[in-house]
């Protein structure tokens, strides 16, 4: 076994620290530990998967409708609000919540070197879940939404929600209470966060908006400090903990810097919980919260600043390694989007922007910048990774995964981009009250038309992956065959040969 | 940093510090607002909406309105929610008290709607334009609301008082006529009971502007 000097194994994620590819006994544990979480990861990829094929085919109608009224328009249940709305909770509760909850559990017990605890238990936890979701974006599709942004989904459908969050969320923790290596590495703090501060965020927005709403805009305060949150205390760790965990694991290098670790988590722990407002500047609200949130916001440079240092500082002199890691390639490109997308929101916050940028197609890009082009992204990494390794097969098709890559990046670059520019000009128009309201409405038109071939873009890039998946699968169930080119199943030492196009 | 409880804690603990500032202290400070008595007048404001707008409240919400029409208007001078006449005043905490869901919005696809009521208050024009948009706003990118009327043949007694008055591609087939449904009646009845410009203390509207 190589001895590891103390500070080696603050800048490595534990699963890496001993022997590596070398030591027999060390690549056995891994393989147990993947065997258990095969079940529950595979179900979570899985189902995450068929969501978002229903959230793609919602949102280029929703897309289509924008700019086509008449499209579908005969039927009430496919309103443009209510086919987004769809989308969005089926995206964000069906497709990327699950795909999180799949990466947090292989990485938790990865970095925690020891098999998952429950993984019975989790797998029939996160059947109720899709149970939760089909019932609330039903309920949304009938008109049941209860009209509160990210909250949509009636109140009969979040009980069981939570309740099978809460399940899965406990074993997590267990998992991590039994924690062979004690070791903590960076990407655990991030995780054990993102589970914690979950059912706290959700609990109180079901009880204060939904069970016992609240009055008048505490309402909307409230309705902020969750959707905001659940961007930035569950999804945003989660991103980062993949990032720090998958560039050193697939590069083989330590992370640049510990204490830029450290200050990253707990700057992003303290100051964007107090973000939220910043989507009501100009609103109904005391100044003082408004305030606090743009203050807060401006904050966030700390944060995102250390941990572009971090994961950019790591990865530099090792780009070459991005035309042969799937992985690494849809991780990098999450990691300079996440820097990005923090940028935009740090400027959209302050309030001589945001008079510009509020209420237009801005917010949507900067939306779509975070969650897709930096989360999205980052989860579609990990799958990269962790499927390969939990099935013990090798990816069918490099094809396929170029056409995955290429046609995910320019079709997010193709949303953004126009859209963030298109926002801005909106907005300007809106506030120049010489300009008629709808001639706004028709110069948005062709970019909106532009919006739906970015989504079919994207379209494509699913399609793509999900037959990849679907492929693997099938491998299963056939005898397990040595690949000829190793490209993913190796450790970072043995990535080589086939190069991606 | 490998000691787990001074992780859970400090995890704990951060988030806590905006559920207290931005959740509870809010909530405190604004949860049991009441309406305002004017001193002269004796007018309360925002007074109670009437039964069948409170019902076409859920209908909006239902149907989704608040992801493309705001219901807020910003101060004077930031941005041009005074100018363009949605508003003659910014509006407050203290206009929202009535409303059982605040849908404030955040996206301006179509108009802001915080005092349509005032800014139309035709109930025909309402039926109309939620019948198909493009009679009444040509080019409007508001999809059609046809599953909110009835499309029947008119009856013995000739045409029925409450029938759209439509003309040229949208009127519908000779000997049918539009009739609102009752989700209809009520959607509009909230839509005109939408106003937010009560003179408060905190928000007061311009004296020469106020009639």
């Amino acid at each position: 076994m190589i001895k590891q000097s103390q500070t080696l194994r603050a800048l490595l994620p534990g699963d890496a620290l001993t022997g590596g590819g070398t030591d027999v006994g060390n690549k056995a544990a891994l393989s147990e530990i993947d065997a258990s979480c095969r079940v529950p990861v595979l179900f979570f990829f899985l189902s995450g998967l068929a969501w978002l094929l229903a959230g793609t085919v919602l949102a280029l109608v929703a897309s289509i409708k924008l700019h086509t009224p008449g499209f579908l328009a005969s039927w009430e249940w496919l309103t443009f609000s209510n086919v987004r709305t769809a989308h969005l909770n089926t995206v964000i509760y069906g497709f990327a919540s699950q795909i999180s909850v799949g990466v947090t559990i292989w990485l938790m017990c990865r970095l925690c070197r020891i098999p998952l605890v429950a993984p019975g238990l989790i797998t029939v936890a996160n059947l109720f879940y899709n149970i939760g979701v089909t019932v609330g974006v039903g309920g949304i599709l009938i008109g049941d939404s209860t009209a509160i942004e990210w909250l949509e989904m009636p109140r009969y459908a979040t009980p069981i929600l939570f309740i099978s969050y809460a399940l899965i969320a406990v074993w997590t923790i267990v998992t991590f209470r039994l924690r062979a290596e004690r070791h903590l590495y960076v990407s655990q703090w991030y995780l054990l966060a993102a589970v914690l501060w979950f059912p706290w965020l959700y609990g109180t927005a079901q009880v204060m908006l939904l069970i016992e709403p609240v009055r008048g805009v505490v309402q909307a305060s409230v309705n902020w400090w969750f959707a905001h949150n659940v961007l930035g205390l569950w999804f945003t760790p989660i991103g980062l903990a993949s990032i720090y965990y998958f560039i050193p694991k697939v590069i083989g290098r330590p992370i640049h810097s510990y204490y830029l670790s450290v200050l990253g988590f707990w700057s992003l722990a303290l100051f964007y919980n107090w973000n939220g407002m910043h989507h009501l500047v100009g609103g109904p609200l005391p100044s003082w919260m408004i305030t606090v949130s743009i203050v807060a916001s401006v904050m966030m440079l700390i944060p995102v600043i250390t941990v572009a240092i971090n994961h950019h500082f790591t990865m530099l002199g090792h780009f070459g390694k991005l035309k042969y890691s799937p992985t690494l390639r849809f991780m990098v490109f999450g990691a300079v989007s996440y820097t990005l997308a923090s940028l935009q929101g740090v400027a959209s916050a302050l309030r001589s922007v945001s008079e510009v940028t509020h209420f237009t197609h801005h917010t949507i890009a900067h939306a779509h910048l975070g969650m897709y082009a930096f989360f999205t992204m980052v989860m579609f990494g990990a799958m990269y990774y962790i499927l390969p390794r939990i099935t013990q097969r090798e990816w069918p098709s490099n094809g396929l995964i170029s056409l995955h890559f290429w046609g995910v990046a320019l079709g997010i670059a193709l949303y953004v981009v126009p859209m963030s520019i298109m926002g801005f000009i909106q907005g300007t128009m809106l506030n120049d009250a010489a300009v008629r309201f709808l001639d706004v409405v028709q110069f948005t038109l062709p970019w909106l038309k532009l919006r739906t071939l970015a989504g079919l873009l994207l379209a494509a890039g699913h399609g793509a992956f999900v037959i990849n998946v679907g492929w693997l699968l099938v491998r299963m169930f056939e005898p397990y065959r040595k690949p000829v080119v190793r490209i993913l199943t190796g450790e970072a030492e043995t990535v080589a040969a086939a190069k991606l196009p | 940093m490998s000691y787990g409880p001074l992780l859970f804690l400090g995890i704990l603990f951060t988030l806590a510090t905006s559920w207290v500032g931005l959740v509870l202290l809010p909530h405190r400070q604004m949860g049991a607002l009441g309406q305002h008595t004017d001193t002269n007048t004796a007018a309360v404001y925002p007074a109670a909406r009437a039964g069948e707008a409170q019902q076409g409240a859920e209908h909006y919400r239902s149907l989704g309105c608040v992801y493309c029409h705001t219901q807020q208007v910003r101060p004077e001078g930031y941005g041009s929610d005074i100018e363009r006449g949605w508003g003659r005043r910014r509006t407050v905490s203290r206009d929202y008290i009535q409303d059982k869901t605040v849908m404030l919005g955040t996206m301006r696809t179509g108009p802001d709607l915080t005092n349509i009521g005032e800014r139309q208050a035709d109930a025909a024009w309402h039926y109309r334009h939620l019948y198909n948009p493009q009679i009444t706003s040509p080019g409007s990118i508001m999809p059609p609301h046809g599953f909110l009327f009835d499309i029947r043949a008119i009856g013995q007694a000739g045409r029925s008082t409450n029938a759209l008055v439509l003309e040229g591609t949208f009127a519908p087939p000779a000997g049918q006529e539009v009739i609102p449904t009752r989700r209809a009646e009520q959607l509009v009845a909230y839509l005109r009971s939408l106003k937010s410009s009560g003179d408060l203390p905190e928000a007061p509207v311009k004296k020469e502007e106020a009639k």
